[in-house]
């Protein structure tokens, strides 16, 4: 039996365990301010809260219940718009209202939440950076932004940390939450067997397989795989279950991969960071994966478990065999992830999409480069959409190894970029296309990580003379 | 300033959308069997593992209706269920009725059914060598444009496509419907056009329209995409609720509505355009293919927009525009903010665009010089009553300090190897009124109850643009009550009949002006009671914030004191008013007259940032001078112009929809149609009003806003082109929208790296 909190009521189920979160809370209880718009994640009206308890600390982030198969919601709390509800509108309700943000309506509460997310946590970013994940198609924004930038006003006069507890004293939260950290404390979770279907955040399986997921028994990921980090011996060992927020915002990762933080929005929206996790994004095997592609540039490692609780290390780079086919065994699971200490590289990651926020890619690629008197010491150069795979570029990487790091390496490497990959052409771009961007973000690596060893003339002059796609033309 | 009515609810999660009402004991639930391919004969079906599934209660195919197997809007082409062929993927063959949603969708793959594909065309331009056209084509003429071209210092040839657009309200089609006793049904549906729907049913169902109630509480987004293509998905509930006797309510999957309904239609247009050594564009011929799909829909009328708008902002004295509506196997194509007028924007300014680059001038001098002015004559015979193209033009250039902005630009751009800087200016002229004049009217049911409340109906439908915020101040202003007292019920056929859709941004002049008339009614009995108890003229009598007075005895006397004496006198304290547009006509032989009550005017400049190493662009800053004339609400009225912006924005860059040569839509999600987010949102955006006074067929002199802002958006293309050329000058791109980022890196490398 299922059990948590919803709002300030507390819910024991026997619903399908891979059910929706949404279709709980719409049609089972008949709470219909949270919006149905695409089912995929995409546009966030179906944003609710999550609360859990972190290491015995009642922590919020904002999910998007269509994506969370209800066996998820075990042991938290979920809150949805009702759940805030107060007498009069809330302080992140009233910043929309005093702004004109809202307009046919349909995406306002997935918005509040969001925003009310932001306020509970313990988060220093700008609250705009928490509404990637909320597609609003009437207001055009401005009015949103301006919500936003009251909220973060807000944020200001909250004592970082303690977050929840002055809110409720401010009267900003319904009173009940105040004891909802003993309430969810006191809530006996569920383990689930290894033999249902393994899903952890959601945000692949549900998109593809939510009509036959709901007839499954399903294995819940963190009843198997940590999502902790720790070092040990040299080694920053990742647990694979560990959400790509909870990854980018871990002190160990933020102490010895400082590299990778900026890079964090290009990342899918706030709500799916928050659900979708690094082992998921791995397995999923997509040629053009996101966190695989940064992995891959730091050499990254994977061990994998066995049912008998065997385990075999693997090159992440030979993790991936063809499209969507991995090196993985019937009976094994991503249990960790593992990186050096020691990679002190230069580390830039680029990504062009459609949109440039939530959108997949047409090409991402990364590089790790090492250079050391002006030889290229070391260096994992990775690329994703050119492939069938999340790809490291071996013979281009071999290629720049020990050469100098200078125009001409630049110059003499592309043709060896070109043989390696194998575009397609498709709904993220023609394959030309694809070609002439990998090319195009190749150089823009260094022009991002050196740019006071080139002359960006220099780097032009490579771009606008170079024959390499001139039979495309 | 009054806030929009529904804003409270809308952040509490409060508001009711059909999805939203509390299903009725016994409700099923029904989802369509749409088309998997693009033309086809149907050689086969067999529903008998479909109904055997589990929850399934029936399959209902075309043999199901009792009345006819048709729902075209204007032209009759469209059946409601396929019976023989399909004409596109999406096409609705059957309905399956099942206890819930999830099991009727797992009994869609339990159909078995065999196709025998026919030819698909899915390529205007084809469909028209091939004379498949939706109906014929139609062309407006002005002077005499090849004698014209003779003269003409200057002559381009060019061609220029736009792409579709889907609306992507964020909620999808839905309806409610339930049989009540004898024949009556009652549909709750998210339309903009309730009476579409009531009569639509009735025709399928073999009832009469008053048989059939259609009530719409609110929609959450529409944009055109809810006018006529809401209609099916309302008929099927119906059918199926008629048929079983129960509750039915459909509700679609996202994935079902981006695949089988209309969109806005793309268009592939050749142009040839003539100046004089001045500049003056003295021809222009176009002819324009509209990418119709499969069905008319709403095309015909989209279409005749698309002629009305052929030259934009500006006088141009010799033209010529033909249109083909072209039928493919796509998708109907449907109305879609703008309504065929962006397409047109896009072709003349395209053409204004070469015509710069190949003289070598400033494209803003080509735009600025053809202003059309106050008694120029619009191409379609309405003379221009105003200079507000030019005022607008003036505006934006003194307050915004255009010149300096440029100058800026062009700076930044000499400084920068990368990243470049591009910007434009886009004016917009656009006619208010539908341009079937019989569609020009609306009627307004106004209750005073005796307490004093008032409750009023019109035909308008909220779908987030604020026209029953704007219609309770209204009424609230005609009886000088607060707006407290004033509810606005639900749009409802049986409270306001045979109404026009709330579209062509027309909502609030037409149905406001009803509202108006209604009230003014009323208020002129309750003035003669007032006189009575007041013992004065009615002329004397003066309502003021709830009380009545006279100027001459200040005997004050409350408003709930004067209807309850109204009342008690037998006084008529209800009213229905009827309002017509007065002045328009077109004639469509000659394709000659007045359609438009007034034009909205205006005047965007857009630049855009772009890195040149990855084609990666954004929308920096937009400043606009728009005609609100006198707005009545300008808090809801910049809101329109911001969303239609950015929507505009969204449909120039982004926004792509791609077909696969078997007429399949590859953009079949929201993870591959990407609409703008919040980060794509223009930097900064600055709107200010145009001083100007409004012309009287605006209610209260306010203009109608839902639409004209849209075609702001198309300067973002051009300011890209403008950056592209800055890094690029040899690049020559196509006209060719949405100018992604794709087309942007290609444009970027094109040209120079052909040696």
């Amino acid at each position: 039996m299922i059990k948590f909190i919803l709002n300030n009521q507390t819910i024991k189920t026997e619903k399908e365990e891979g059910s929706s979160l949404l279709d709980f809370i719409r049609t089972e209880m008949h709470l219909t301010a949270t919006k149905i718009g695409c089912r995929e994640g995409d546009c966030g009206a179906c944003t609710v809260l999550e609360g859990s308890l972190v290491n015995g600390i009642l922590t919020y982030k904002s999910i998007v219940s269509c994506l969370t198969p209800l066996v998820n919601a075990d042991g938290k709390h979920i809150v949805s718009v009702e759940g805030l509800n107060l007498d009069g509108l809330s302080p992140v309700q009233n910043a929309m209202a005093e702004n004109s943000a809202t307009q046919c309506g349909f995406c306002t509460p997935g918005f509040v939440v969001a925003l009310t997310a932001h306020l509970l946590s313990s988060q220093n970013s700008a609250a705009v950076d928490s509404l990637g994940g909320n597609i609003c198609r009437c207001t055009g924004y401005k009015s949103i932004e301006k919500a936003a930038v009251k909220v973060d006003e807000l944020k200001q006069v909250l004592l970082f940390g303690s977050e929840i507890e002055q809110m409720i004293k401010k009267g900003w939260l319904p009173y009940y939450f105040s004891g909802i950290e003993k309430r969810l404390a006191e809530i006996e979770t569920i383990k689930t067997n290894m033999d249902g279907i393994l899903i952890s955040g959601g945000t692949d399986l549900m998109v593809q397989q939510a009509d036959s997921l709901r007839h499954e028994k399903i294995a819940r990921a963190g009843d198997f795989v940590s999502d902790k980090v720790a070092e040990e011996d040299g080694t920053i060992k990742i647990g694979a279950g560990i959400t790509v927020n909870d990854f980018f915002r871990n002190g160990l990762i933020m102490e010895h991969l400082p590299q990778l933080s900026d890079f964090l929005p290009l990342i899918a929206s706030e709500q799916i960071r928050n659900m979708g996790t690094l082992a998921g994004n791995i397995v999923n095997a997509s040629p053009i994966g996101d966190i695989s592609i940064m992995l891959l540039a730091f050499d990254s490692r994977l061990v994998l478990e066995n049912k008998d609780s065997e385990q075999r290390q693997l090159a992440l780079k030979d993790f991936f065999v063809s499209y969507k086919e991995t090196s993985l065994k019937p009976d094994e699971i991503i249990k960790y992830i593992l990186v050096n200490t020691d990679m002190d590289m230069n580390f830039n990651f680029e990504k062009v999409s459609k949109r440039t926020y939530l959108d997949i890619a047409s090409v991402n690629t990364s590089l790790g480069i090492t250079v050391d008197n002006k030889l290229i010491k070391e260096v994992y150069f990775s690329a994703g959409g050119v492939a069938a795979v999340p790809k490291l570029m071996s013979q281009s990487s071999g290629f720049l190894k020990g050469k100098e790091l200078s125009i001409p390496t630049l110059e003499s490497v592309l043709p060896v970029i070109k043989s390696e990959i194998l575009p397609i052409s498709d709904i993220r771009g023609s394959s030309r296309y694809k070609s002439l961007l990998l090319r195009q973000l190749f150089l823009q690596h260094f022009l991002k990580l050196f740019p006071d060893e080139f002359e960006q003339k220099d780097i032009l002059n490579i771009m606008t003379t170079n024959s390499l796609y001139d039979e495309e033309y | 300033m009054m806030k929009n009515i529904d804003s409270s609810g809308h952040l509490r999660g409060e508001s009711i959308y059909v999805d939203d009402i509390r299903e009725l004991g016994g409700t099923l639930h029904a989802v369509p069997f749409l088309a998997d391919v693009a033309h086809a004969s149907i050689l086969s079906i067999d529903y008998s593992r479909a109904k055997n599934s589990k929850g399934v209660i029936d399959v209902l195919t075309a043999g199901d209706i009792p009345g006819e197997n048709q729902i075209g809007g204007i032209i009759n082409d469209e059946v409601l269920l396929a019976e023989d062929k399909v004409h596109f993927i999406g096409q609705p063959i059957a309905i399956i009725v099942a206890n819930s949603h999830y099991e009727a969708r797992e009994a869609l793959h339990l159909i078995d059914i065999e196709y025998q594909e026919l030819e698909i065309i899915t390529d205007p331009r084809t469909a028209k060598e091939k004379g498949s056209l939706l109906f014929p084509a139609r062309t407006f003429k002005s002077g005499d444009v090849d004698k014209a071209f003779a003269d003409c210092e200057y002559v381009f040839s060019g061609k220029a496509d736009s792409g579709g657009q889907e609306h992507l309200y964020i909620e999808t089609h839905a309806s409610y419907a339930i049989q009540l006793e004898r024949d009556n049904i009652k549909i709750y549906s998210s339309t903009q056009g309730p009476t579409a729907v009531q009569k639509t049913v009735a025709q399928v169902l073999g009832l009469s329209m008053n048989d059939v109630e259609v009530d719409v509480t609110r929609l959450g987004g529409a944009f055109g995409g809810k006018e006529d293509q809401a209609t099916a998905w309302a008929v099927m509930a119906a059918l199926a609720a008629r048929k079983l006797r129960k509750p039915v309510k459909l509700v679609l999957d996202r994935a079902d509505d981006i695949i089988a309904s209309g969109k806005r239609h793309p268009y592939s247009s050749d142009f040839k355009i003539g100046l004089d050594k001045n500049l003056k564009i003295k021809a222009y011929k176009v002819t324009y293919y509209q990418n119709g799909g499969a069905v008319a829909d709403l095309s015909p009328a989209i279409l005749e927009r698309t002629l009305f708008h052929v030259a934009n902002s500006y006088f141009i004295p010799n033209t010529e525009a033909t249109a083909y509506s072209c039928k493919t196997n796509l998708h109907p194509f449907t109305a879609f903010r703008g309504f065929g007028g962006p397409q047109a924007m896009f072709v003349i300014e395209s053409a204004i665009a070469l015509s710069a680059e190949m003289i070598g001038v400033e494209r803003s001098l080509i735009q600025e010089k053809n202003l059309i002015r106050k008694n120029d004559r619009f191409h379609y015979g309405q003379s221009c009553d105003s200079n507000n193209a030019i005022k607008s033009w003036d505006k934006i250039y003194e307050k915004f300090d255009i010149i300096s902005e440029i100058q800026r630009i062009r700076k930044f751009n000499s400084d920068s190897v990368f990243i470049k800087k591009g910007f434009s200016l886009m004016p917009v002229c656009f006619g208010i009124s539908f341009t079937k004049t019989p569609m020009t009217q609306a009627r307004a049911m106004v209750h005073v109850y005796q307490d004093g409340s008032v409750g009023f109906s019109t035909g308008a439908v909220e779908m987030g643009q604020g026209v029953n915020t704007k219609l309770m101040q209204l009424a609230a202003k005609a009886f000088s009550i607060d707006i407290q007292r004033i509810k606005i019920e639900s749009t409802n056929t049986s409270r306001v009949a045979n109404t026009s859709p709330t579209a062509a941004s027309t909502g609030a002049d037409l149905n406001g002006k009803a509202v108006l008339i209604a009230c003014r009614e009323i208020r002129k009995r309750l003035e003669e009671v007032a006189a009575e108890v007041l013992e004065a003229d009615a002329g004397e009598v003066a309502f003021v914030d709830g009380e009545i007075s006279t100027i001459r005895k200040n005997r004050g006397l409350s408003w709930e004191k004067l209807v309850e004496t109204a009342f008690l006198k037998r006084v008529k304290l209800s009213e229905i008013g009827h309002y017509a547009t007065p002045l328009i006509h077109f004639d469509k032989n000659t394709e000659r007259g007045h359609p438009f009550a007034y034009h909205v005017y205006g005047t965007a400049y857009t630049s855009v940032v772009l890195d040149c190493v990855s084609g990666v662009y954004k929308v920096e800053d937009v400043k606009i001078v728009h005609d609100f004339g006198n707005s009545m609400n300008i808090g809801i009225d910049k809101g329109q112009v911001e969303g239609a912006l950015m929507q505009g924005i969204g449909w120039m860059t982004m926004e792509e929809l791609k077909y696969d040569d078997r007429g399949r839509l590859l953009a079949d999600s929201l993870s591959k149609y990407k609409v703008p987010d919040i980060f794509s949102a223009p930097e900064k955006v600055d709107i200010l009003e145009l001083e100007t006074e409004g012309p009287e067929l605006a209610i209260l002199k306010s203009k109608a806003v839902g639409e004209p802002p849209l075609m702001y958006g198309i300067g973002a293309y051009f300011a890209l082109r403008d950056a592209v050329r800055s890094f690029n000058p040899a690049s020559k791109p196509d006209f060719d929208a949405p100018f992604t980022a794709e087309k942007t890196l290609l444009a970027l490398y094109a040209v120079r790296n052909k040696k």
